[in-house]
């Protein structure tokens, strides 16, 4: 027993973008899926960050950084990952494009920068590491300085190396043509996520 | 293979919106040549970055500096890399408003940490 106003209003609100049966946003559920990860995760390193940054503030004598990490290393970490950044960019929309090959090999690029990264972190641990740092002590005094060194990056360097065997798969799956561009495209909003996380871990860690 | 298809329904459901001209213009030069224009900006913002440490100034200037430039390569990646631009208004500030509490958080232990500074 609907009047015809009330009908009308219920076509109204079924009519909008929100009314059901059609996707408010423009695009299915696994690419919203990954934008909630990619919040949650934001979330994560923005509380690492912001503890690292506490304690720089609460410290009177932080050790000197610019004379422990090697700036021009750190950079070109920073390079290899923007590189690598945009090679997916370029492989996802080869992807969107119905190019198939041309989306593989520079899925394999994006591979190759996320690899130099690791290895370049990997040679950036040791050196920090032979210095005389642990996770818990360090020879310049303030414990949390290594510390915080070690969790920001550590957390950071995962990322990359989950990132690494996320594209591995699927750079398999495209090959076989078992997935369509959009999960490519997903694949990349990971990947520009870990590039997005080390411009701010390379400003506040590194930089200032 | 649906591929190309895909890609078209998406641009088709984004078409009503705005921002999806500029793409298109992408495409006329050869397709990527958003990406590499936005690979060269990430790069020169990231030599500024490094150059800008050499240069004496005060801290909170350094700071300010660093802050404003590592939000311009971040406004760069979501919206060119992430394709953000190209999404509907709704998704943006669904995804943005969160971003918020980031801030906020990221602001609310300054207080804090220079009591704890003072204790000391």
């Amino acid at each position: 027993m609907t009047t015809s106003a009330e009908t009308m209003t219920q076509d109204h609100a079924l009519a909008s973008e929100w009314g059901g049966g059609r996707s408010p946003f423009g695009f299915n559920w696994p690419k919203l899926m990954m934008w909630l990860f990619l919040l949650q995760d934001t979330l994560t390193f923005a509380a690492l960050l912001t503890g690292y940054w506490m304690l720089r503030i609460a410290t009177v004598d932080w050790p000197p950084q610019y004379e422990i990490f090697d700036l021009y290393l750190v950079a070109f970490m920073t390079f290899v990952l923007i590189c690598s950044s945009a090679t997916m960019a370029v492989a996802v929309a080869a992807s969107a494009r119905g190019h198939r090959r041309l989306s593989g090999r520079f899925l394999w690029l994006t591979v190759l920068g996320g690899v130099t990264f690791l290895g370049l972190q990997a040679y950036e641990w040791t050196h920090f590491i032979a210095e005389g740092a642990r996770l818990a002590t360090n020879p310049w005094g303030v414990p949390l300085f290594s510390a915080s060194f070690f969790v920001i990056t550590g957390f950071h360097g995962a990322h990359v190396l989950a990132g690494v065997i996320y594209l591995l798969i699927t750079i398999a799956r495209q090959a076989a043509g078992r997935i369509k561009p959009e999960s490519v495209e997903i694949a990349g909003l990971y990947w520009h996520f870990v590039d997005l996380v080390w411009v701010f871990i390379f400003t506040i860690k590194y930089l200032l | 293979m649906g591929s190309g298809e895909g890609h078209h329904t998406q641009t088709t459901d984004v078409a009503g919106h705005q921002a999806s001209a500029p793409e298109h213009a992408g495409t006329a030069h050869g397709g990527y040549r958003v990406y590499w224009v936005t690979w060269g900006w990430l790069l020169l913002i990231t030599l500024l970055e490094v150059g800008v440490v050499f240069v004496p100034m005060p801290r909170w200037m350094l700071t300010l500096l660093l802050v404003i430039l590592a939000g311009m390569k971040a406004g760069l990646i979501i919206a060119f890399f992430m394709h953000v631009r190209m999404e509907r208004i709704s998704f943006i500030y669904t995804v943005l408003v969160p971003m918020v509490l980031g801030v906020i958080l990221f602001f609310a232990l300054i207080p804090d940490g220079l009591h704890t500074l003072q204790m000391r």
